[in-house]
């Protein structure tokens, strides 16, 4: 994804280490290669690239992972603003 | 809404299976599914391009054959089997809402309970002897895979992100090359998606035409409806530059514009078409109305290039709330400016 790389700093993905089995899943489901799995531990090797999907999270089974998961999406996160509520994409 | 009826379309016949007779898919879409693609990237019909969930037959599939599962988007199905081709393999479609897999599985509808819920309900395990699922790995957000073999004793394989490769995926033994799991954005994808920023705009735009058009009549003297006529058209070619310059120009031109905040590359955008027609008109032009045109189309472009960030697949929703912390401010100070240049531009003939 050379030139798609969006703002740094501001992705919310973390790891707790020791919760980890190695299983791999979510160097697997990452469609941006944010973690790898080298040597029975997950590591997060490019957080900047994470869009945020919740993917890693939802798949790991030693719930070792957090992230707040959502759309990057400006109109819905306008709607949400306006309304009030959670934003909700339109797609 | 009731589901259209493609069925004609793409099905040729029924596989037996101890779960009943399963509809078998043909693999090779027809000029009314190219056609429906066009129409639905216009927004036309969107809602019902959908089939229904449930399962079917690609191909001559036996117990052992593998186990595909997608949504039930229309345009989603016909990607998945056009790729089928001499694959002999079982389609459990989900209820999606006829949304496709990315989105369906950020709203949960493509999700852990819908993929425990259909497989019950086809009687799969009466119909494959092993017991695995390929998913499509975009529909990870949405589905857990241990609960999923929790919930239904299937375990979950996510196939790759593009189902052109999934011809690749089975003859390499479930496994996935690391270039199969990235999702890309190239040109083509990009293009395919301006017209439904365009359409999304049509409204917005419809709401604002009459306001355009009334502060267009401000003139010296009294009301003018030549000169609203006038300076409305002229107001509006510039909304409309504005527009293509965030919805069309900035997405496919998006990987060279230097900047990562959307809201800049369309500003940038909007600032080169903004000055390159206070060039070409400088004669028709004041200084006034030129400085209104240089803080009008940047801030039309920049805000509508934002919007832009709901059809990328890499931007992250923190990433997005700040970029728009920012730069509506910015966007609304450039706006109102440019309406006080516009207006008093006028007055001053
Ligand atoms: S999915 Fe969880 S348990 Fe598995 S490797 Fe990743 S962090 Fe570790
Ligand atoms: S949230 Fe999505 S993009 Fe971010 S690390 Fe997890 S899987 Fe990758």
């Amino acid at each position: 994804m050379n030139g798609f790389r969006y703002l740094e700093g501001v992705a919310t993905v973390r790891l707790a280490e020791a919760s980890c089995t190695g299983c791999g899943m979510c160097a697997k489901v990452c469609p941006h290669g944010v973690f790898s799995v080298p040597d029975g531990k997950a590591r997060i090797i490019d957080r900047d690239a994470c869009m945020e999907c919740g993917a890693c999270a939802m798949n790991c089974p030693g719930n070792a992972i957090t992230v707040s998961p959502g759309v990057g999406c400006a109109t819905s996160i306008l709607n949400g603003w306006l309304s009030g509520s959670k934003p909700s994409c339109a797609c | 809404m009731e589901p259209v009826s493609y069925r004609e379309g793409f099905l040729d016949g029924w596989v037996e299976t101890p779960a009943g007779p399963v509809p078998r898919v043909v693999a090779t879409l027809r000029a009314r599914d190219i056609l429906g693609r066009w129409k639905v990237r216009w927004g036309i019909g969107r809602g019902r391009y959908r089939i229904a969930p449930r399962l079917y037959a690609a191909g001559n599939p036996v117990p052992e054959s593998p186990v595909l599962v997608t949504a039930n988007y229309k345009m989603t199905w016909d990607a998945l089997r056009k790729e089928l081709g001499g694959v002999d393999a079982w389609i459990l479609v989900l209820d999606t809402d006829g949304v496709n897999v990315w989105c369906a599985a950020g709203k949960g509808a493509f999700g852990t309970d819908e993929v425990v819920r259909r497989v019950t309900e086809s009687r799969l395990a009466d119909v494959v002897t092993h017991r695995r699922l390929i998913l499509p790995q975009l529909g990870a957000p949405g589905v857990s895979a241990h609960r999923v073999r929790k919930g239904c004793g299937f375990g979950v394989t996510y196939g790759p992100v593009y189902a052109r490769d999934i011809k690749r995926f089975l003859a390499d033994g479930m496994k996935a090359a690391p270039e199969m799991r990235r999702v890309a954005f190239p040109l083509a994808e990009r293009l395919s998606l301006t017209p439904m920023e365009i359409v999304g705009l049509l409204k917005p735009v419809g709401l604002a035409l009459p306001v355009l058009f009334l502060l267009a009549g401000i003139g010296p003297g009294v009301f003018s409806l030549s000169g609203a006529w006038q300076r409305g058209t002229a107001a509006l070619a510039i909304l409309a530059a504005g527009i293509l310059g965030g919805a069309v120009a900035t997405p496919l031109l998006l990987p060279w514009i230097p900047w990562k905040a959307f809201s800049i590359k369309g500003a940038f955008i909007g600032a080169l078409l903004a000055a390159s027609g206070a060039a070409l008109y400088r004669d028709a032009v004041g200084p006034l109305q030129t400085l209104a045109i240089l803080s009008a189309l940047p801030a039309v472009s920049s805000f509508v290039a934002m919007n832009f960030t709901g059809a990328t697949p890499f931007t992250s929703p923190s990433g997005v709330e700040k970029e728009m912390r920012r730069a509506i401010p910015v966007q609304a100070a450039l706006a109102a400016s440019a309406i006080v240049f516009w207006i008093t531009g006028a007055l001053a003939g």
